[in-house]
């Protein structure tokens, strides 16, 4: 405080006090058995973490982090994003392509709410993330000062844990913690609310090695009588249907998961977040389920006999109408949490566990089963409903699509935005490898595909699958600011906007149930040039608008490989998203296009 | 467009899933709602006891009664919830409650063998000429008197709930001026004789 109004008083001594300021950090941090400050604890912590990358903004309440960050030139790199929320889906999509825990760093008030979005976002697609805010000083706490929000009250339940640290000496056991509770279990985002005096204040620094929590366990081996009762039932069951979700992927489950299908010759349908669990172009895959999943999967939901979930949580855009759903089927579930089993639909055999190691000692307790008539029924459902699409000399989305597939073979990390164009990339990209696909799956955040693409982009560090960005003109809007960070890190995005003039999927729903009243939901007049939008960030644009150019410009966009390209596509407003479970029917109300949208 | 519509009638599946999460398998029948007493340590702290309100009001479920105070272990702090729900609704308020790193101990002890107090205070107004009267009802009850004026008594009664039910019951005939109830604690018998 007196160092304040000393400066106030006497400008001129700026740059010596600063020096000085320096001089007794550096003397303090040889005395006392090497003392640090808060701030650098706080840096020396993220080392020793581990952690690669920061996403981060500066202010007032962290602008100690960030001049320490200067000085020490921490092994970590700190990327400046352009919006709070843009870091928050940044370190989203590093974690998922990643499987690494996520950070951000962010200022307190303004800068911490921003993150509000992200955080539900992580939350409930249990993806893991630390993010750090600034606090006001301890003894400003609860009096309205200046940037003050409570983060820990906005955000309790949107966490999975949360700490405000009251004393520096805690300081790096909490940081080790939160790094602990957000990456194992059922992954989540935690936040650190750190005051501002406490990254002034000084401590001895230990990062510590292990952890424990009282309050904190989680299962990792399944029970193994439950076990040998799954491998009983899969043995009798006539119609068995593996339903694979986003945890597979999160334990890492995908190899063991395909083994096992193919061994026992059981179809495996995936939810949206389980796409690339299971290679969709291998003839047991049925591809999603769920709302907009296809017409055999839900097909094969509703006669399967035994519906095997993995990691998924029945959510209720997979499920429709709760009642009607799988009417036939036994369930085995196998989740790692246990308030997901059996919380929307009460399972046979519950079995709680990491997936990856439940399959483990599920594999030698299965034998090959005949399925031959199942499958023939589900390649007749599969040939009465195709996902395909009409061909007649217009712009469609799925044939984007697919020539985006076609380029890549499938070796691509996609990251969608909301609406149509989640839908069609989730329909059409066919996805063979696990941490392939990423989107908003729980949350349906717009605006998240273009920083989350720049997070995975970031995550792989120059080499790695080419990183496609898929998006609405409506979403792309969002967070359109981090294409400047990405062209700033010279980041090779293949960023595609599906330009449909219309917030499509609102559009579509105005026209099925609404009376085709197109409330608001017009963006022809006000959508800016995407393509010399994309120039100002400093990125190449493209424009396309006919099918036979939909090559040129993809091939036109791969030659760019020292900065992003926008493709914009402009595409007719008028396409739907088929098959449609509507929201709240029964999967039997499933709508699909009609004869002559296909052909 | 084509469409397919479900048929009527519950197929084994579906009734043991209804059966499972206690939910009634008449389409016009009622689930069956039960009032569950829960006991939980926490860690000591206004976060914890925060997160463990919070999920009440962030799941959707019912919160009848809270009542929180140290436990033998400094550090912690027992409470004892009282709540309302169907098999499924209780599973996952006890599965929710114990995913709280918070949360060390999460016990349902309805169904155990366990003791239940609440204690109640109770203001009437009431002359010196009715004191006589008013006391001699109370002295069923084993209830105290705590506190007295010219024109009023207030009593402190202790007990399980049905007794505090059966007590504040019996003084609605005077003229009741307050009542605090403390919400129940809770704790699970330790049996001597067990055969
Ligand atoms: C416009 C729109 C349309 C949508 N339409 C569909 C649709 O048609 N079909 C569809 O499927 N989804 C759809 N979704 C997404 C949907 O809302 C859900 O996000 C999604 O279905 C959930 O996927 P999941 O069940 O795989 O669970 P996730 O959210 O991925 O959750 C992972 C599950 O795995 C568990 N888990 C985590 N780690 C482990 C581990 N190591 N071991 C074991 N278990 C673990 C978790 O506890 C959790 O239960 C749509 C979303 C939007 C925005
Ligand atoms: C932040 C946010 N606001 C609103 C919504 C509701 N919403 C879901 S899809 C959608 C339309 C998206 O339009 P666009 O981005 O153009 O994509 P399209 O559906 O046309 O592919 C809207 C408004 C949302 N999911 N997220």
């Amino acid at each position: 405080m007196t160092t304040t109004s000393t400066l106030v008083e006497r400008p001129t001594d700026l740059r010596k006090t600063q020096k000085s300021s320096e001089a007794a950090y550096q003397k303090d941090a040889r005395i006392g058995g090497g003392l640090m400050t808060g701030a650098e604890i706080f840096i020396r912590s993220l080392e020793a973490e581990g952690v690669e990358i920061v996403f981060g903004y500066p202010g007032g309440a962290v602008i100690g982090i960030y001049d320490t960050m200067h000085r020490l030139n921490p092994t970590f790199k700190h990327v400046l994003v352009r919006h709070e929320q843009g870091g928050t889906h940044a370190a989203e999509g590093y974690a998922k392509s990643t499987g690494k825990v996520g950070t951000v760093l962010v200022t307190s008030g303004p800068g911490a709410t921003n993150c509000v979005t992200g955080i539900a976002d992580a939350y409930m697609d249990s993806i893991p993330l630390v993010v750090f805010t600034g606090q006001v000083p301890t003894k400003l706490i609860g009096n309205d000062a200046f940037q003050e929000c409570d983060m820990i009250g906005v955000t309790r339940s949107i966490t999975k844990h949360s700490f405000l640290v009251r004393d520096v000496r805690d300081l790096a056991s909490t940081i080790k913690k939160a790094y602990y509770i957000a990456g194992t279990g059922r992954p989540g985002p935690v936040v650190v609310d750190l005051p501002k005096d406490m990254l002034m204040a000084s401590a001895p620094f230990h990062y510590p090695t292990s952890v424990s929590i009282r309050g904190y366990s989680f299962v990792q081996k399944g029970n193994a009588q439950q076990i040998k009762l799954a491998a009983e039932m899969i043995q009798e069951s006539k119609k068995p249907l593996f339903y694979v979700g986003g945890g597979t992927i999160i334990s890492g489950a995908a190899e063991v998961l395909t083994r096992i299908a193919r061994y026992t010759n059981i179809p495996v349908t995936t939810t949206l977040h389980g796409l690339g669990s299971f290679p969709e172009n291998d003839p047991l895959s049925v591809g999603m389920l769920g709302m907009h999943g296809t017409w055999f999967a839900n097909k094969a939901v509703q006669n399967t006999d035994l519906l095997i979930a993995v990691g998924a949580r029945f959510d209720d855009r997979v499920t429709g109408k709760i009642e009607a759903w799988a009417p036939h089927a036994k369930i085995i579930h196998m989740d790692i949490d246990p308030a997901c089993i059996s919380k929307n639909v009460p399972a046979n055999c519950p079995i709680l566990g990491d997936v990856k190691l439940v399959l483990e000692q599920l594999e030698p307790l299965v034998e090959p089963k005949d399925t031959t008539d199942w499958m023939v029924q589900i390649e007749k459902w599969r040939t009465e409903c195709p996902m395909d699409f009409k061909r007649d000399g217009k712009l469609r989305p799925q044939e984007i699509i697919r020539a985006l597939r076609d380029k890549t073979g499938g070796h691509a990390t996609v990251v969608t935005d909301v609406g149509q164009n989640q839908m069609w990339g989730a329909q059409f990209f066919t996805y063979i490898h696990p941490r392939t696909h990423i989107t908003s799956g729980g949350l349906g955040t717009m605006g998240f595909s273009l920083p989350a693409a720049m997070g995975v982009a970031f995550g792989q560090k120059g080499g790695g699958l080419p990183v496609i960005s898929i998006n609405g003109d409506g979403g792309v809007l969002m967070n359109i600011q981090e294409l400047g960070v990405a062209a700033a890190h010279k980041l090779p995005l293949k960023v595609v906007i599906l330009n449909n003039s219309y917030l499509g999927m609102v559009r579509q729903w105005q026209e099925l149930f609404h009376g085709e009243r197109y409330s608001h939901t017009d963006l022809s007049t006000t959508n800016p040039d995407f393509v010399r939008l994309a120039e100002a960030f400093g990125c190449v644009g493209l424009r396309c608008e006919r099918p036979e150019d939909i090559q040129a410009t993809i091939d036109a966009a791969w030659e760019v490989h020292d900065r992003p390209v926008v493709m914009e596509f402009k595409v007719i407003m008028e396409e739907k998203v088929f098959p449609m479970v509507p929201s709240g029917a029964t999967t039997d109300e499933m709508i699909t296009a009609s004869e002559e949208d296909i052909n | 467009m084509q469409t397919q519509t479900a048929g009527m009638g519950l197929t084994p599946q579906q009734v043991f899933r209804k059966q499972a999460a206690g939910e009634s398998i008449h389409p016009d029948g009622q689930d069956v709602l039960q009032r569950h007493v829960l006991t939980v340590l926490v860690e000591n702290g206004l976060g914890a006891l925060n997160r463990v309100a919070n999920l009440f009001s962030q799941r959707g479920f019912h919160l009848e009664s809270v009542s929180v105070g140290e436990a033998k272990d400094q550090s912690l702090r027992r409470m004892t919830l009282v709540t309302t729900g169907n098999d499924r609704m209780i599973g996952q308020v006890l599965r929710q409650l114990n995913n709280l790193v918070d949360t060390i101990e999460v016990e349902d002890v309805t169904h155990l063998d366990h003791i239940e107090r609440e204690l109640c205070l109770v203001q009437v107004r009431c002359s010196a000429s009715e004191r006589h009267v008013l006391i001699g009802v109370v002295d069923i009850f084993r209830a105290t008197v705590v506190n007295i004026t010219p024109d009023s008594l207030t009593f402190e009664v202790t007990g399980p709930p049905a007794k505090v039910n059966a007590f504040i019951g019996m003084m609605r005939d005077y003229d009741v001026l307050e009542v605090a109830r403390s919400g129940r604690v809770a704790m699970r018998r330790e049996l001597a004789f067990e055969h």
